[in-house]
């Protein structure tokens, strides 16, 4: 197990044992970075799942298709990314909050 | 003497009541991939001649052109297949052929138009004059699995050369008979993510990205089998993350080598066609999209994946380094030369409109607006194997 593997099983684990509520939308990002952050998501997630998140080499973010996943373990997913699988970390670009925010977002309705 | 003169007669009547006459030659479409519209754009005049929309869900779609270029086959990310007229500037006929599509090609003789799916995994064959369904080729890799096709192209003599991402093999599938294709399978490696067909159309190669290094497959002698180039070419480093993956096409190949994206490291490879070595690496300002060469091979332009989509480098292929390094707009995604490559079209998404440049001496020689602009497709592709 590579280190980038162990720290998101490690994550991912922490997460799976506080269950699945919904992520803290504490400090959620404010109005202009949100616009952002749906950019982001349209066009650059976007490039593998589809700018109307109907998937495409990755797979779908819709609301039903992420309905019974903990939000924690996509939160990781987005901030760690998912070794083994093309999806890349996003740490970089966004912070855990903004993930979660985005997450909350994927799984009611995603902004245009 | 009299047919002779009614067929004048007629004629003369059509010229009256028709547009003018005009050839396709220059002429070539863009994507517009968040309102579902493409423009229609003439090369010579750099302007854009007609726009035509309800095309369903363009983010990532291709097109292909009939061997006239009259008309163009677009293939959208929601499984639409769309033919449009160029000189009349309307939409001929659509079906909506999958859920889930990534491209498509059209065979040597002009005949069958070829969609790649994504869901269901696999490839559907259309008659082009019509658009119907003539076969099928479902991507079941194992029993009841199916995968995802990607690397579609087309080689001689109506075969189609593809590559399955969960499979992880190389399919040839040969439609002499469209409604009975006849496919043979080679392995390929981890997750092949695009291909390309050479432009003689002798080797397909198909790029991966779960491990360094390329499968190759040689056209011409199938039965000496797949084998992989540039293995290891990463020497055990850790990957760069990847937030775009890169497509390949036959635009690679210029001078007798090949410039490749690398996966995870901001570096075109350079592969020498005849021995498939690595001859050189080329460090660029990201991870590689597009990596394509000027139709004379002088120059090879690269563009980026996020973070770095602001940003071009053009390679000298003599000098075998970058050149020029610029900033032209924000989002560029893809880029299209002009036929024999004076200009090239970049599509600036962030920026909503298409920046048309000299390749001489790299000045703006104007831009065309479109809303969030992707792919650009002359019809020059026409006359082009894997294109």
């Amino acid at each position: 197990m590579s280190p980038s593997n162990f720290i998101f099983a490690l994550f991912f684990l922490s997460t799976v044992a506080v269950g699945s509520a919904k992520p803290a939308v504490a400090g959620e990002p404010d109005a202009a970075r949100q616009k952002e952050l749906v950019h982001l998501v349209r066009q650059d997630c976007g490039s593998c799942h589809g700018m109307t998140l109907k998937g495409g080499l990755g797979p779908a973010l819709l609301p039903e298709v992420l309905r019974d996943k903990p939000a924690e373990g996509l939160v990781a997913t987005i901030y760690y990314g998912r070794p083994g699988t093309p999806m890349p970390p996003w740490k970089a670009f966004v912070s855990e909050a903004e993930a979660a925010w985005i997450v909350d977002k994927l799984m009611s309705k995603f902004p245009q | 003497m009299r047919p002779l003169l009614i067929l004048l007669f007629a004629l003369l009547l059509t010229a009256c009541a028709g547009p003018p006459l005009r050839g396709t030659g220059d002429l070539g479409l863009i994507i517009e991939r968040a309102s579902g519209n493409v423009t229609l754009v003439d090369t010579t005049a750099r302007q854009p001649y007609a726009r035509i929309g309800g095309l369903g869900d363009l983010s990532h779609a291709s097109a292909v052109y009939s061997r006239d270029g009259r008309y163009a086959f677009i293939f959208g990310r929601d499984g639409g297949l769309t033919k449009i007229d160029l000189l009349e500037a309307k939409i001929v006929k659509r079906v909506m052929q999958s859920g889930n599509a990534i491209g498509g090609s059209i065979s040597q003789d002009g005949r069958i138009v070829v969609a790649q799916n994504y869901t269901p995994g696999g490839i559907k064959a259309f008659d082009a004059e019509t658009l119907e369904l003539l076969s099928e080729v479902p991507a079941e890799f194992a029993p009841g699995q199916f995968s995802k096709v990607v690397g579609l192209a087309d080689t001689s003599g109506n075969k189609f050369a593809y590559a399955l991402f969960e499979g992880g093999e190389i399919w040839v599938s040969d439609f002499s008979n469209p409604k009975k294709p006849v496919t043979q399978r080679f392995p390929a490696g981890s997750q092949p993510y695009d291909g390309l067909v050479t432009p003689d159309g002798r080797y397909y190669l198909a790029g991966l990205f779960g491990e360094d290094g390329i499968a190759l497959l040689d056209l011409w002698q199938p039965e000496k089998g797949s084998r992989k180039i540039l293995e290891n070419y990463c020497r055990g480093q850790e990957k760069l993350p990847v937030f775009k993956m890169p497509h390949l096409r036959g635009w690679s190949v210029a001078q007798s080598k090949a410039y490749l994206p690398a996966i995870g490291r901001h570096e075109v490879l350079v592969v020498d066609v005849a021995t498939w070595q690595e001859v050189g690496r080329i460090p660029v300002r990201g991870q590689p999209v597009f990596v394509m060469a000027r139709p004379d091979g002088r120059q090879i332009w690269v563009n980026f994946a996020f973070p770095d989509n602001a940003k071009v480098d053009v390679i000298d292929t003599l000098a075998g380094k970058v050149v020029h390094a610029f900033e032209p707009g924000k989002g560029i995604l893809h880029m299209e030369f002009a036929p024999r490559g004076e200009n090239v079209w970049l599509s600036a998404r962030d920026d909503n409109k298409v920046l048309i440049v000299n390749t001489e001496n790299f000045a703006k020689l104007g831009e065309i607006p479109a809303e969030s602009p992707s792919g650009i497709f002359f019809t020059a592709r026409a006359v082009r194997i894997g294109f």
